[in-house]
C-alpha cells in the first residue's frame, strides 16, 4: 500500500458478534487537498468506517492509513482533526477551557493555544461565548464549537460526521466557509452528510456506500455522465406518447400538458429522440438536457429499493 | 515531556478537574466533614463520662481503651466512606463517556486508550489518597486533642486503607471499561457485599474456631481484598488487650503477604482495565 494518499483503506471489514456485518469490505482512496463526499443510505456504514480509520473501532479484517501511517498508530491521528456524530464533550468545561484541553491532547505547546483558540473562537462566532460553559450551548452552538476543535491543531485532515447537523442556514453557511478556507490551506476533509446539497456546493468528489462497500466513487460531474435528464416541450402530449417513450429511456414523467421529463442513458441519442418526435408529427419546442443533482444521482445509483446500479469502483 | 507521560498527564488533571467542578469531591469531603464533626462530638461528651470514672478506677489504661475502641469504631465508618466516595465518583468515569460519545473527542486524539485509563486512575487514586488522608486526620487530631490517645502504626493503617481504596478503584476502573454505569454499579457493590460478609464470616469462623468458615472468609478475600485490608489496618490501630474488645475488633487477621496480594491484585486490575478498554469498540 502506497503513502500517497491522505487516507487510504483496504478492505476494510467490520462484523459485530457473529454474523452482524457493519462494513463489508471498504476499500478507498483520498487525494490530499480533496474534499470528499462520503455518502450512503442510513445504515451503510459511514459512520463505522470513519469511526475504524480513527481506530476508535477495531476493524476485523483490512488495513489502512492515514497520512501515511497505519490507522491503529496514535501518531497517525496527529495532524486529523474529528467532528463526531451525536457527540456529547465535557458540558461542564468553559468554550476556552474545552479548546485548551483539545490542544493539550494534540500536543499544542501553550503559546499556540493561547494564540489559536481566540482565533478559532472568533471564526466560528463564538468569541462572546468563550467563557460560558458548554452545558449553556444550544445545538448549534455545541456544533460550532466541535468543529473549533476539529480545526485546532491546523490539521491535516479532517473527518466531518454530519457537520451540519442541527444547524440553522446561517450555520450552514459558516460550515460551508469554514471548509472552503481549509481547503484553501490545503487541508484534505472528509466529509459524511445526508445533506446532499450540502456535499454537492463543497466536494470535489464523492464515494457512495452501501452495506459498507463503495458502489460508485468519482467526480460528481463524472458520476452522472451518462444518465442526462431531457425535458421536451411539444404541442401536445397525444395517449400513447408516454408509453412509447420509455424505449428511449426510463422514468418518463410527464410534467404537465405540453412536457415530459425523460431520463436518457446517453446524451448521443438526443438527435435521435428529436428526429423520432418530429417522425410522429409533433412539433418540438425545446429539449432542453438537465445535469442531475447529487440527490438524484444518489437514488439512482443507490436504487428506489436500495439496490445500487453499478459495481464497486 | 514524554509523549505517554504528556498524555497521561492531561488525562490526570482533566479527572481532577471534572470531580471539582461536577462538585462529586466537595460533597465527599462535605458529608465527610459532617461525619468527623458528629464524632467528635460524640467523643467529647462521651469522653467526660469515661474521665470521671477513669478518676475513681482504671485511669489512663481505661482511657486508652476507651479511646481506642471508639476510634476504630469511627474508622469503621471511615473504611466504608471511603469504599463509597471510591465506587460513586469513578463508577461512571468510562461507561458515562462510552454511552454518551464523549470518549469520540477524546479517543480521536493521538492519545492510546492505556493512557486514558491509566490518566483516570492516578486522577481518581490521588483524589481518594487525600479523602482517606483527610477523614484518618479527621478523626485522629480530634481524638488526641480531647483524650491525648494517639493509636499505634498510625502511618502504615493509612497506607493500608488507602491500598483499599485503591483496590476498589481498580475493580470499579475495569467495570467501567466492560459494563454501563448501573450494571457496574450493581455488580461492584455485590463483589463488595461478598467481601463484607465473607469478612464476618471468617472473624466468627476465628472465634468459634471452624476454619471452614475462615477458608470462605479468605476467599472472598482473595476475590475483593477490600474488607480484609480494613481488618489489617484496623488490627494495627488497635491496643492489643482484652478490654479493647468491641464489635470492631480484630480477631483474624490477614497475613503480611496478604498485603503484596492486594497490591499485585490492584496492579492486575488495572491492567486488565487498560487492556479491556483498549480492545473494546467506541
Amino acid at each position: 500500500m502506497s503513502s500517497g494518499s491522505a487516507i487510504e483503506t483496504f478492505e476494510l471489514r467490520k462484523v459485530y458478534g457473529e454474523s452482524k456485518v457493519a462494513v463489508e469490505g471498504l476499500t478507498l482512496q483520498v487525494g490530499h487537498g480533496e474534499v470528499f463526499g462520503f455518502l450512503g443510505p442510513n445504515g451503510a456504514g459511514k459512520t463505522t468506517s470513519i469511526k475504524m480509520m480513527l481506530d476508535l473501532v477495531r476493524p476485523t479484517s483490512g488495513s489502512g492509513l492515514l497520512l501515511g501511517m497505519p490507522i491503529n498508530d496514535p501518531r497517525s491521528r496527529r495532524g486529523v482533526g474529528f467532528l463526531p456524530e451525536h457527540f456529547r464533550f465535557h458540558e461542564w468545561m468553559r468554550a476556552d477551557e474545552f479548546l485548551d484541553l483539545h490542544g493539550q491532547l494534540y500536543g499544542m505547546s501553550r503559546s499556540d493555544r493561547i494564540a489559536r483558540i481566540p482565533a478559532l473562537l472568533d471564526q466560528m462566532g463564538l468569541a462572546d461565548s468563550s467563557y460560558k460553559r458548554l452545558s449553556a450551548f444550544s445545538k448549534g452552538m455545541l456544533q460550532r464549537i466541535g468543529l473549533a476543535m476539529a480545526l485546532l491543531p491546523r490539521p491535516k485532515l479532517v473527518f466531518l460526521d454530519e457537520p451540519t447537523s442541527g444547524l440553522d442556514p446561517f450555520g450552514r453557511m459558516l460550515v460551508r466557509d469554514v471548509i472552503r478556507t481549509a481547503r484553501s490551506e490545503g487541508t484534505t476533509i472528509f466529509i459524511n452528510s445526508h445533506l446532499l446539497s450540502e456535499v454537492e456546493v463543497t466536494c470535489d468528489r464523492v464515494a457512495f456506500i452501501r452495506q459498507g462497500r463503495v458502489v460508485r466513487a468519482g467526480i460528481i460531474q463524472e458520476l452522472s455522465a451518462g444518465l442526462t435528464r431531457v425535458k421536451i416541450r411539444l404541442d401536445k402530449i397525444p395517449n400513447g406518447l408516454i408509453a412509447d417513450l420509455t424505449r428511449w429511456g426510463d422514468e418518463v414523467r410527464q410534467y404537465n400538458e405540453r412536457e415530459v421529463v425523460l431520463s436518457l442513458s446517453d446524451e448521443e441519442r438526443l438527435a435521435d429522440l428529436n428526429r423520432w418526435l418530429v417522425g410522429q408529427g409533433l412539433r418540438v419546442y425545446a429539449l432542453t438536457p438537465q445535469q442531475l443533482s447529487l440527490e438524484e444521482l444518489f437514488v439512482r445509483i443507490m436504487g428506489q429499493t436500495g439496490q445500487p446500479e453499478g459495481d464497486a469502483a | 515531556m514524554n509523549s505517554s507521560l504528556h498524555q497521561v498527564f492531561v488525562m490526570t488533571r482533566l479527572t481532577f478537574r471534572e470531580a471539582r467542578r461536577r462538585r462529586l469531591l466537595w460533597l465527599g469531603f462535605g458529608l465527610g466533614a459532617a461525619f468527623i464533626a458528629l464524632f467528635t462530638i460524640g467523643f467529647y461528651f462521651s469522653f467526660q463520662d469515661i474521665q470521671r470514672q477513669a478518676a475513681y478506677r482504671g485511669g489512663d489504661f481505661l482511657i486508652s481503651q476507651y479511646s481506642s475502641s471508639l476510634l476504630l469504631a469511627g474508622m469503621y465508618v471511615v473504611s466504608f466512606l471511603i469504599i463509597m466516595v471510591t465506587v460513586l465518583t469513578s463508577v461512571a468515569t468510562l461507561s458515562s463517556e462510552i454511552d454518551t460519545n464523549a470518549i469520540h473527542a477524546i479517543a480521536a486524539k493521538p492519545i492510546r486508550r492505556w493512557e486514558i485509563v491509566l490518566g483516570k486512575w492516578i486522577g481518581h487514586a490521588i483524589m481518594l489518597s487525600l479523602y482517606t488522608l483527610f477523614l484518618t486526620l479527621g478523626l485522629i487530631i480530634p481524638t488526641y486533642l480531647i483524650s491525648g490517645y494517639l493509636p499505634p502504626n498510625l502511618i502504615p493503617a493509612l497506607l493500608i486503607l488507602i491500598l483499599e481504596s485503591l483496590t476498589m478503584l481498580s475493580l470499579t476502573l475495569l467495570g467501567s471499561a466492560l459494563f454501563s454505569t448501573l450494571a457496574n454499579g450493581v455488580l461492584v457493590f455485590m463483589i463488595y457485599g461478598l467481601a463484607f460478609v465473607g469478612g464476618w464470616v471468617e472473624q466468627i469462623g476465628a472465634i468459634l474456631r471452624s476454619q471452614t468458615a475462615r477458608d470462605l472468609g479468605i476467599a472472598s478475600s482473595l476475590l475483593m481484598p477490600s474488607e480484609a485490608l480494613w481488618r489489617y489496618a484496623a488490627s494495627l490501630l488497635q491496643v492489643d488487650s482484652w478490654m479493647s474488645v468491641s464489635p470492631w475488633s480484630i480477631v483474624s487477621q490477614p497475613t503480611p503477604a496478604f498485603l503484596i496480594y492486594s497490591i499485585l491484585y490492584t496492579t492486575a486490575l488495572l491492567g486488565a482495565a487498560m487492556r479491556a478498554f483498549g480492545q473494546r469498540d467506541l
